[in-house]
């Protein structure tokens, strides 16, 4: 079975590999060279490796997707289809790179003017006009991208965004990264790169949509380089169309007492999978991973996470949950490591589902690895249903059932959704919750939250 | 106002049926207020879950009228907006919705039910000041999570507050002083007796007669083995007081040998 997919994507690349975004480049070729060869040996990964035990790949060796190499000859897209998304999932107040099927579309972006040493575009126009700064942005550690999908990615990827932020730089509007899916059995790699000096601070929301059910695979890698003191904040919204498959990497790596949030929001797709990781190499930094999914029918989700102490008097707090209908299933893994001499490090994580149905299922695993003495760690999982006292006691105050099972669900979600400053996104993300909320009183508001 | 007749009720723990209330009358008119007593396990709390809808208690005979229609078919929220509010003996903690929010949804599910407009933001804010000052509570309980991390007196006062906010027809307070010291008893007491009014009726379920010193009752009930062993004045709490429920107990029980069919 392996050898199909290994085989159709090895092929795919012989066949393309002359007209990737920047093949008349040399050391781009060579990463893309070294990339595949890393996937030969690799494959997709199966459940037979830890990290994929609960999350099976199967569908992905059966349902071979097209490659598309190039924009010239790339016409497929269905820009109806395109704009529509584009009407659906536009911010307000935001700075927007638009890709479709994995390519940057000028005519749906809008950048509004940037301070000075702020850029942002696409990556293969990057690659085009300036290689040195992209050589710059695309040196990046291999081993970072040990998975066979990881290494497709830097083999295959077309396009994708850079964010380079200059020291002090602030982009004070989020940067909205929209990437829509238009067409059957396409696979897209996009790559997003952010380096941000220091002191630099940018939002990053990194959004992913698709609909009619159209069955495709995103395969996208995120590189984030935050710069001593810089504050980056990463939002992921994953709303792929119900049938896509949605396989991501998001690396990023700490200067000292920099601060790094990261939230990720999982709706869609059939098989998504985000591997989430954070290297906090220098002193004092400051990692925040929080993060919901929610399933319904026969969805997978699986967030696999890893902060990585690796200097001392870092603190990093961890907060996921999951809300699970019908026959979903969701896989929540959680990696702390805490290096030797990486004292003082203080990190807690926790991880919370609530499973609206029989069905519906979770397998959910801290893993603790610490090195050093002189630390605090905390983790905690609970798995659990509605509360039928908490149910009764809102109907017994006037809301019907399905309100007050609504309002529950959208409690146990609010303290993830809350630090979304973006008052827009956060208004759409509650709407993605199951459940309605009582008539006439919109999202639990921000001034009708608890103060915690 | 509320018409119980004959009431059979029993409650479901899973394989076993317990019989609770055994053929308990009761009617309370407009503008009455009833204190129901008795000892622990006599079916008082019971009484308060079957008027809200409690899910697994089940109605195995008798009836239950409110204004004169069938209550029991109605699902928990229907009666609220109906004006039915029970002050629940142990008030549940909600994390995630705000005490204020919460008292916006209930109130506008009752006014959309009764026909009338939602109240505007200022015009709720206000009408909740107005309620907190009664019950002297903080302004910032209203922003905490339902009474997630309140005391055991800020519970019942919170449980008053939501009472005074949603004005209802009928109010049923199970257990209301229980856990509360003489100051809270107080204030929870002054609650209440700034709510009676000629349109409303109350059933106070209480086992002690001290909240009877603060709100002074029409009729007092006695509840003993699953249905009313005694009725009587504000005195008959008195008594209570001085000699216990023992003998009431005994008399409910031959009585009930006489009665079995």
């Amino acid at each position: 079975m392996t050898t199909g997919a290994r085989e159709h994507y090895l092929g795919r690349f012989a066949a393309h590999r002359a007209r990737l975004a920047g093949a008349s480049l040399p050391w781009l070729q060579r990463l893309r060279d070294a990339a595949i060869e890393r996937f030969a040996g690799l494959g997709l990964p199966t459940t037979r490796e830890e990290d994929w035990k609960y999350t099976n790949l199967s569908a992905l060796e059966r349902r071979l997707f097209d490659v598309v190499a190039d924009g010239a000859q790339f016409s497929g897209f269905r820009n109806d289809v395109a704009e529509r998304e584009l009407a659906r999932h536009a911010l307000d107040d935001t700075h927007r790179l638009v890709f479709v099927d994995g390519r940057y579309a000028p005519g749906l972006s809008h950048v509004a003017s940037l301070p000075r040493g702020a850029e942002i575009g696409s990556l293969a126009e990057l690659v085009a006009t300036r290689p040195e700064v992209a050589a710059e942005l695309l040196d990046t550690d291999p081993e970072a991208e040990a998975n066979g999908l990881a290494a497709l990615n830097a083999a295959f990827w077309t396009d994708g965004a850079y964010i380079d932020l200059a020291p002090g730089v602030a982009i004070d509007a989020p940067v909205h990264l929209l990437f829509v899916a238009t067409r059957m059995d396409l696979a897209s790699f996009p790559r997003i790169v952010v380096r941000t000096g220091a002191g630099a601070e940018a939002t990053v929301i990194e959004h992913y949509a698709g609909s009619d059910d159209a069955v495709y695979l995103t395969d996208a890698v995120t590189r984030i380089d935050a710069g001593a003191g810089a504050r980056v904040t990463h939002v992921k919204v994953q709303q792929e169309s119900r049938r896509g498959f949605h396989i991501a990497g998001i690396h990023t790596l700490q200067a000292a007492d920099s601060r790094f949030a990261s939230h990720s929001f999982a709706f869609g797709g059939q098989l998504a999978r985000n591997d989430i990781a954070t290297r906090l190499e220098a002193e004092g930094c400051n990692a925040k991973l929080a993060g919901l999914y929610v399933g319904s029918g026969r969805q997978h989700h699986d967030h696999h996470t890893c902060i990585d102490h690796a200097r001392p008097r870092g603190t990093s707090r961890e907060l996921y949950k999951g809300v699970l209908d019908d026959a979903s299933r969701a896989v929540f893994n959680g990696r702390v490591i805490v290096r030797p001499g990486a004292q003082r490090t203080d990190a807690q994580q926790s991880n919370h589902n609530l499973l609206l149905s029989d069905g519906a299922e979770v397998n959910t695993k801290p893993q603790l690895e610490i090195w050093a003495d002189d630390v605090q760690c905390a983790h905690g999982a609970t798995v659990g249903q509605l509360d039928a006292d908490r149910l009764h006691y809102l109907r017994a105050r006037g809301l019907d059932a399905a309100t007050a099972r609504g309002l529950l669900i959208h409690a146990f979600a609010a303290d993830v959704l809350r630090d979304i400053t973006h008052a827009g996104l956060r208004a759409r993300l509650s709407t993605l919750l199951p459940g309605q909320l009582p008539e006439d009183m919109g999202e639990l508001e921000c001034e009708l939250l608890p103060t915690s | 106002m509320l018409e119980i007749r004959n009431l059979h009720v029993t409650v479901d723990e899973g394989t076993t049926k317990r019989p609770i209330l055994r053929g308990l009358d009761l009617a309370v008119g407009a503008g009455e207020v009833h204190a129901i007593m008795g000892p622990n396990g006599s079916g008082k709390s019971t009484l308060a879950h079957v008027l809200a809808g409690r899910e697994g208690y089940v109605v195995t005979a008798g009836e239950v009228l409110y204004r004169g229609a069938n209550l029991l078919d109605l699902p928990p929220e229907t009666r609220a907006r109906e004006g039915i509010f029970l002050a629940f003996q142990y008030p549940v903690e909600i994390p995630g919705v705000a005490n204020i929010y919460l008292l916006k949804a209930a109130l506008n599910a009752a006014r959309k039910h009764r026909g009338e407009a939602e109240l505007d933001a200022l015009d709720f804010l206000a009408l909740v000041k107005a309620k907190l000052r009664l019950m002297q509570m903080d302004e910032s309980l209203l922003y905490r999570a339902v009474n997630e991390g309140f005391s055991g007196g800020e519970k019942k006062r919170n449980e008053i507050l939501q009472m005074a906010v949603l004005e209802p027809q009928l109010a049923i307070l199970d257990e209301t002083d229980s856990g509360l010291d003489i100051d809270a008893l107080k204030v929870v007491a002054n609650g209440v007796n700034a709510m009676r009014s000629p349109e409303r009726a109350m059933i106070l379920v209480t086992h002690y007669q001290r909240l009877l010193d603060h709100i002074r009752p029409d009729r007092v009930h006695v509840l003993a083995h699953g249905r009313i062993a005694l009725s009587g004045g504000p005195e008959l709490a008195l008594e209570l007081e001085r000699r216990g429920y023992g003998w009431v107990e005994a008399k409910a029980l031959e009585t009930a040998a006489g009665a079995r069919p």
